[in-house]
């Protein structure tokens, strides 16, 4: 039996009691991320047309039959923005997803290991942080070209640095700890040690920096979509969504905002109830 | 003094050793090319013989590490090569660019660090009071914001609402300074919002940090006033975290011109670079990344200097 196992349950009721304490912003928060599943799982029910489906004139004005008018090729923005929630926010999700795969199973291998193992990663990381990610992301694609899963790779490789850091930074404290020792003497394997008793101690602190990490990579993918190397067409993507429509607002029209506006609201959310969640999970701790 | 020259010298050595590193990653990158530049040049079409001519030409046929150290060479005299779309210096490419991009980083960091410093301090001063929580979830949001966004809002209000400033920024190396600081406004305005909340939170939480420590509660039950305790006891304390963090953004300020740059198609570095990616133009790429990574490397090691400067404590580790 592992002692670290018993962390408190989280009753039903306990976890009503902790949203019903909650500060407006986290509600807030937890709301605009609901809305945003709820559009990617159900895009094609909720979406009025198909996602690359021409359906009237280019730039066409909102109307009754386009809510919020149509884009530069004649295709409904406001299917085209419900579209995005699955597929912006989906790859951002996947590739924070993986950012963390590697960053948090390499940070509890050089915390475990220490040694040869652990100045490799970690100057293998600093060497990778020296550099902008922005500029060495902008680099690798040049070469291997720009495709959706180049830019999941690239990102989640350049964002794993931090979460490399932050993983080997918290379990230093926890593999000092007693019962890593006896599980080491029991002679369990490296994996269960990472696993079963480092992980459940760090969680926390991991869970925050999820929250943060996915605002950042979702930033990123935008900001890259948006200057043409990210997401590429016919795809709705939020990020191009702007680019291809931003002429729009030199006449005073502020449909191209919608989509850009849309990545603002959800990372707003997101960092409303990461706010909120480092402020209970330090709370607890002092 | 002695040990802060030491101290100086060894983060000097280590820059210069991480630069070296990144150089190595950005030629290497190159060479992990399915192919090479000389095939990159010619396209699909080509015949093997055209290619291993112009291979020739270019000194491609040599070994990699010796065509690293001429590059590193022909870098560090200044002399980047050609570009591989038009064939242009890149040298004379980079000139102007490199002296607008830092132009905006350097108008924006002049009005974002002053401004930053004095919302924080004040947020510190009141903190928990009305102005503290709406300075805290403005600039939460102006984080969450990307930076495109901000930018065509403010081109949506000053430029096409209200045509105060111009929506694109065309400056040339002869347009004098006073027309180049109006047309440059906007983004530098931008940036100026980008980078102050992170900058003004990180004020604020390293005062408040230092306001739980006992040499504080000491200055309060001698009866001082906040002001005096804040700006004469906390604040020069803070610095190290301060600069700090005031370096690091002006890093990502470089760096994070790039959108800015396309938004406002201003002339700058940003905009080369992300014309040179779509065009998979690789020299330029690796010239604007090099001065990049140059540029952001200086900045991070100009903060560690100034922090263990500002805190002799930093000095000598334990």
């Amino acid at each position: 039996m592992a002692v670290t196992s018993d962390t408190p349950r989280r009753s039903p009721a306990r976890a009503v009691k902790l949203l019903r304490e909650s500060p407006w912003s986290a509600r807030f928060g937890m709301a605009v991320i609901l809305v945003y599943v709820v559009a990617a799982l159900f895009a094609p029910a909720i979406a009025p047309y198909g996602e690359t489906e021409i359906v009237g004139a280019e730039y066409e004005v909102w109307s009754e039959q386009f809510p919020i008018g149509t884009d530069n090729l004649g295709r409904d923005m406001l299917s085209r923005v419900i579209y995005g929630a699955r597929n912006t926010v989906g790859i951002a999700f996947l590739t924070t997803l993986l950012a963390f795969l590697i960053g948090s199973i390499a940070g509890l291998l050089a915390a475990t290991l220490r040694g040869w193992v652990d100045q490799l990663l970690g100057r293998t990381v600093d060497v990778l942080m020296a550099i902008p990610s922005l500029i060495f992301a902008l680099l690798i694609l040049t070469i291997v070209g720009t495709s959706v899963i180049n830019m999941i790779v690239v990102i989640a490789v350049l964002d794993s640095t931090r979460v490399f850091r932050l993983t080997r930074a918290v379990s230093m404290n926890v593999v000092v700890m007693d019962f890593v020792e006896s599980a080491r003497l029991r002679g369990e394997g490296l994996w269960w040690i990472m696993r079963q008793e480092i992980l459940p101690n760090i969680a926390a602190p991991l869970v925050a920096e999820f929250g943060l990490r996915f605002c950042f990579v979702f930033l990123t993918i935008s900001a890259l979509s948006f200057l043409g190397l990210g997401i590429q067409p016919p795809t709705a993507d939020w990020g191009s969504m702007v680019r291809d429509n931003a002429t729009l607002i030199s006449y005073g029209d502020i449909t191209p905002m919608i989509p850009a506006a849309a990545i603002a609201l959800l990372t707003v959310g997101v960092n409303f109830v990461v706010d909120w969640f480092l402020h209970k999970t330090s709370g607890l701790k002092e | 003094m002695d040990a802060v020259l030491k101290m100086v010298a060894q983060r000097l050595a280590l820059g210069l050793l991480t630069l070296f590193v990144v150089s190595l990653i950005i030629f290497a990158s190159v060479e992990m090319l399915p192919g090479d530049v000389a095939e990159e040049i010619l396209g699909q079409s080509a015949t093997p013989e055209t290619v291993a001519a112009l291979r020739r030409d270019l000194g491609l046929d040599r070994p990699a590490h010796i065509r690293y150290f001429e590059w590193l060479g022909d870098m560090a005299q200044g002399d980047f090569g050609r570009s591989l779309a038009n064939k242009r210096e890149i040298t004379e490419l980079l000139g102007t660019r490199l002296w607008n991009t830092l132009f905006l980083a350097g108008y924006a960091a002049v009005i974002a660090v002053p401004l930053s410093l004095a919302l924080g301090i004040l947020a510190a001063l009141y903190r928990n009071s009305l102005y503290d929580r709406l300075v805290n979830s403005a600039t939460l949001t102006s984080i969450s914001f990307p930076e495109f966004f901000v930018a065509y809002i403010m081109i949506a209000i000053f430029a096409v609402s209200w045509r105060w400033f111009p929506a694109i920024v065309n400056v040339t190396a002869e347009t004098p300074l006073d027309e180049r600081l109006y047309k440059a406004f906007l983004p530098a305005i931008v940036l100026t919002m980008v980078i102050t909340a992170h900058m003004m939170r990180m004020t604020r939480a390293a005062i408040i940090n230092l306001m739980a420590s006992p040499y504080i509660e000491m200055a309060r039950l001698k009866g001082l006033t906040r002001r005096r305790i804040i700006l004469h006891h906390a604040l020069p304390n803070a610095l190290a975290p301060i600069i700090n963090v005031i370096a690091l953004n002006l890093a990502y300020l470089v760096v994070g011109v790039v959108v800015v740059e396309v938004v406002f198609v201003y002339p700058g570095l940003g905009q080369l670079i992300i014309d040179s990616v779509t065009k998979r133009d690789i020299p330029v790429v690796q010239a604007c990344s090099l001065i990049f990574a140059l540029t952001y490397i200086l900045l991070n090691l100009l903060a560690d200097i100034l922090s263990i400067l500002s805190n002799p404590r930093l000095l000598h580790p334990r």
